[in-house]
């Protein structure tokens, strides 16, 4: 049976054929792919993936671009512009024409996106809106054509890898691991040629037009370029099965490859009992809260003001956490970079990679030998060699990332948990002044949950912080493992992160989930010294009634800075205004 | 070739706020903030092939403008004095400023390329160079980099570009209208760059089906066949550019009276804005407006319509506090102008 019998457009196919969908993309976007854009692939490389490109390739116009985007491209490479190094050897101008516009007519292959820079992403977005790349040498602006497909392959491990929002935003289909096809009839090249004949003839109604329109807004699609992209798939089923209209499966097959992905909620119907507002999947970890209403609302505590020493982080970034060894002698929050930054110094070594060269340095340092190298090519005034280069060092600010641990067991919820969510909330503000990402972690009962994972948008964690219930077991040793787990992460892409860990020390639950206090104890203590091990920034807020031995202990084994949550009832504002100097010698101390 | 921009649908705050800002230069720009596929893009670079050419200084690299003597780069300067400068018609630049922009890039550097070549030290101007007399487009501003941001901050309010490096000392103007665009759910705007943009509008994906289709439609018509799309604009196109024309041309004539001032200055008191741009701005974008609308002085109207997008982004306001800015502008306005 043919993949393509009109049947098997209004749902999947007849026979539990599940591979259906991928075959359907790869042919939609064989016939227009500068209108749809492309796709994503979300798996990993592998045969399978192989084979699903090089039976897309198969489809393409015969002889068109098919060029792969590594991931670390140069602007040169890129967009076009000056090849220092081939114009370093022949002594003239040589210019490069760039990835982008070579890849005209063609599709580009974009290796590992989950991974690329957003720098990268946003200059490819532009040069998609545009249809070209535009550049300018000498003052003299010149327009090259580029309009291709991105095929972005997307070989993200968690939820959280994903390809930058700007590139998926503009690609039409997204393919999934589970998706590709095996050993499937696809159509052959001539068929699809055929439609992309017919495709800009196949004309649409106001009907389907306002069908995917109203389909797009009822799965709470925001952005109108899903619609479009519909729209274009749905003319380009239509063509590929010699339909001169788009037809109701047409449709369907389009809502089902373009806005299904895409949708925020399921479309609320009278009979449904689904609830409005509500996500179509909603993270397992929040379930219990979900499930629990009454409990949450008695026990939010509304958060409460508290002081805190002020400049806590600043003095936590400053280095007042553990004296680890330091990679390099840089200044902390600062690392040292190739492509952006101040400049900071320059060093010997090869171009590439986006590395810059510092002229003045290199001609600087070709200087003492022009008399032995000679001139021998005439017109040639200086003689720089590959080993003259020296690259200009650049040093960049990295972003802090504060990571709050909050214990919101129903100990901590009856001491303090409302001066808790205070105090966070001014640390929060001290975030906002020093431009720090911020996260947001709970823990109690048996399991840490993310409330918020590393973002900027500070209002969006102090609505998570608000809504934060308290109750249950204290899982300490959880909590701190996820904190610390969540920095390593962090870390790993280059951020610094600062754990903050609030707790009221009364650990009951241990690290496999079971109940019992000295061993919970033990297990949190074992956490702790992970963390210092690894080396992180920590700062330890004790938010029980009288600051707690364990609680100091836990500090030292993180080799944390302690600081015992000081009360803050409004009624003795007066006094802690008066003694604040007293708080911040103690946090000194 | 580029959509045109009197075919966008819909979001007439953004499009009247583009429109207000080529015709006031001064007022250095419009932030826009909005989801993502809300025409942000599509209008910002429709902004483009809408506006007018502009006289240029032929062979300059910064498009000096022949008629403004005293703003003039150095190089033009000296030409100036020895006689008289080749004038030639350009278009009115919209750069875009790419996020993870190195500052070469931005702010220029040695070029290479005749370095290597004859040895000579040659300036290549960077992207605030481009931008000078025209826009420069940044889009999801709120992730610049901040060493990028110091750079934009320093030559916006300068309107020179000063540049110390690589062994070139030189400086150049640098004046130009920012667009910046954004999604604050992604990242808070520093409010040092929040403040360089007069006017901040916001975008929502519009609800309501007829324009949902609207757009989808004429989008639609414009891919299949960009040619005739525009060609069938065209002349709503060149209606718009007059009209611009027309209201830059009116502009010095608009007068505004006392009272407006008056109830300018009072509703930035009620919203509490710092410093006395919010009032400059205010009256500065309610001139545009009134140029716009063909009308003699600055009436209430004018004023109240250009209120929400001159102040919303100018309260003071705890970065904690998601209350919406607009909501509270809206409120202020209903009361002063009650009262």
């Amino acid at each position: 049976m043919s993949p393509f019998d009109p049947a098997w457009a209004a749902g999947p196919a007849p026979d539990g054929e599940v591979f259906s969908d991928a075959v359907w993309v790869a042919a939609l976007l064989a016939i227009d792919p500068v209108g749809l854009g492309g796709m994503t692939i979300r798996a990993w490389s592998g045969p399978a993936r192989e084979n699903y490109l090089q039976k897309f390739r198969s489809m393409l116009v015969p002889n068109s671009p098919f060029r792969k985007m590594p991931l670390h491209i140069s602007d040169e490479q890129m967009l076009g512009g000056l090849d220092l190094p081939a114009t370093l050897a022949t002594g003239r101008p040589v210019m490069t024409s760039g990835l982008l516009v070579d890849c005209d007519g063609g599709v580009l292959v974009v290796a590992m996106a989950e991974r690329i820079n957003t720098d990268i992403a946003a200059r490819l977005a532009a040069v998609i809106d545009r249809s070209a790349v535009i550049s300018e040498h000498n003052s003299i602006n010149t327009v090259n054509a580029a309009r291709f497909a991105v095929i972005a392959l997307d070989e993200g491990y968690q939820s959280d890898e994903a390809p930058p929002a700007c590139l998926l935003e503009r690609l039409a289909f997204t393919v999934v691991q589970s998706g590709l096809p095996g050993d499937v009839d696809w159509p052959d090249a001539a068929m699809i040629a055929q439609a992309r004949e017919s495709f800009n003839a196949v004309a649409s109604s106001d009907d389907a037009m306002t069908q995917l329109c109203s389909l797009a807004l009822a799965l709470g699609i925001g952005s109108l370029r899903a619609p479009l992209f519909a729209l274009r798939a749905a003319r380009a089923a239509a063509a590929l099965q010699g339909r001169e209209t788009v037809a109701a499966c047409d449709i369907a097959l389009a809502t089902r490859l373009v806005l299904a992905p895409r949708a925020t909620q399921v479309p609320s119907e009278p009979t449904d009992e689904i609830p409005e507002d509500q996500p179509e999947e909603s993270p397992p970890s929040q379930a219990p809260r979900d499930d629990q209403p009454e409990t949450v609302e008695d026990s939010i505590s509304d958060t409460q003001k508290s002081v805190l020493p002020p400049e806590l982080l600043a003095a936590l970034a400053a280095g007042a956490g553990p004296k680890r060894a330091r990679r390099g002698a840089g200044k902390t929050g600062d690392s040292a970079s190739l492509r952006r930054g101040r400049p900071a110094g320059t060093r010997p070594g090869a171009l590439g990679a986006g590395a810059r060269l510092s002229l003045i340095e290199t001609l600087r340092a070709a200087a003492p030998w022009q008399k032995l190298r000679g001139t021998k090519t005439p017109g040639r005034k200086v003689q720089v060699r590959a080993n003259d280069f020296r690259i200009q060092k650049f040093k960049e600010q990295t972003t802090s990332v504060a990571i709050f641990a909050v214990d919101a067991s129903g100990s901590a919820a009856v001491n303090r948990l409302a001066e808790a969510k205070g105090a966070v909330q001014l640390l929060l503000a001290d975030c906002y002044v020093r431009r720090d990402q911020v996260a947001l972690l709970a823990f109690r009962g048996r399991a840490a949950e993310c409330l918020l994972p590393p973002t900027s948008a500070l209002a969006r964690a102090k609505r998570s912080l608000a809504g934060l219930p308290g109750g249950g077991p204290t899982p300490l040793a959880i909590g701190i493992n996820a904190a610390r787990e969540m920095a390593e992460a962090e870390r790993r892409k280059g951020h610094r992160p600062l754990l903050v860990l609030l707790t009221d020390g009364g650990a009951n639950i241990g690290r496999d989930g079971n109940p019992g206090r000295a061993a919970a104890a033990q297990d949190a203590l074992v956490a702790a010294r992970a963390c210092r091990v690894s080396g992180l920034s920590c700062l330890v807020i004790d938010t029980a009634p009288r600051p707690q031995t364990f609680v100091a202990k836990l500090a030292a084994e993180m080799a944390a800075h302690y600081v015992p949550l000081p009360y803050a009832d409004p009624s003795h504002l007066s006094r802690i205004v008066q003694s604040q100097g007293d708080f911040r010698a103690s946090s000194a101390a | 070739m580029v959509f045109p921009f009197s075919a966008m649908v819909g979001q007439d705050e953004m499009t009247n706020a583009i429109i207000i800002a080529a015709i006031e230069p001064r007022l250095s720009g419009v932030l826009i903030f909005g989801d993502r596929g809300t025409g942000k893009s599509t209008a910002v670079r429709a902004l483009a092939a809408l506006l007018p050419d502009m006289a240029a200084v032929s062979g300059c690299a910064y498009a000096c403008d022949p008629v403004d003597i005293p703003s003039l780069c150095a190089s033009c300067r000296e030409r100036q004095l020895q006689g008289s400068l080749p004038v030639l018609r350009v278009a009115v630049p919209v750069v875009d400023l790419p996020l993870g922009a190195t500052e070469d890039r931005v702010i220029g550097a040695l070029n290479l390329e005749r370095a290597l070549a004859d040895g000579a030290k040659i300036f290549e101007p960077g992207l605030l160079a481009r931008a000078h007399r025209g826009f420069l487009y940044i889009d999801e501003v709120n992730l610049l980099e901040d060493h990028i941001v110091d750079v934009l901050l320093d030559v916006a309010a300068s309107g020179e570009n000063v540049v110390e490096r690589e062994g070139m000392s030189l400086r150049h103007p640098a004046r130009f209208v920012l667009i910046g665009s954004g999604n604050p759910e992604e990242g808070e705007l520093r409010p040092q760059l929040l403040d360089r943009f007069g006017l901040c509008v916001e975008v929502r994906t519009p609800n309501d089906i007829a324009t949902r289709i609207e757009v989808v439609r004429r989008r639609d018509e414009y891919d299949r066949d960009p040619a005739g799309f525009t060609a069938k604009w065209q002349a709503a196109d060149a209606a718009l550019r007059e009209h611009i024309l027309l209201a830059r041309a009116r502009l010095s004539e608009v007068t505004v009276a006392d009272d407006v001032l008056e109830q300018a200055a009072k509703l930035c008191m009620a919203l509490g804005t710092d410093g006395l741009r919010g009032e400059l701005t205010l009256v500065r974008a309610a001139r545009a407006w009134a140029a716009f609308q063909g009308a003699a002085s600055v009436s209430m109207e004018h004023l109240r319509a250009m209120t929400s997008p001159a102040l919303r982004h100018r309260l003071r306001r705890d970065p904690l506090d998601d209350s919406l800015a607009s909501t509270r502008v809206e409120r202020v306005v209903a009361e002063v102008f009650a009262a």
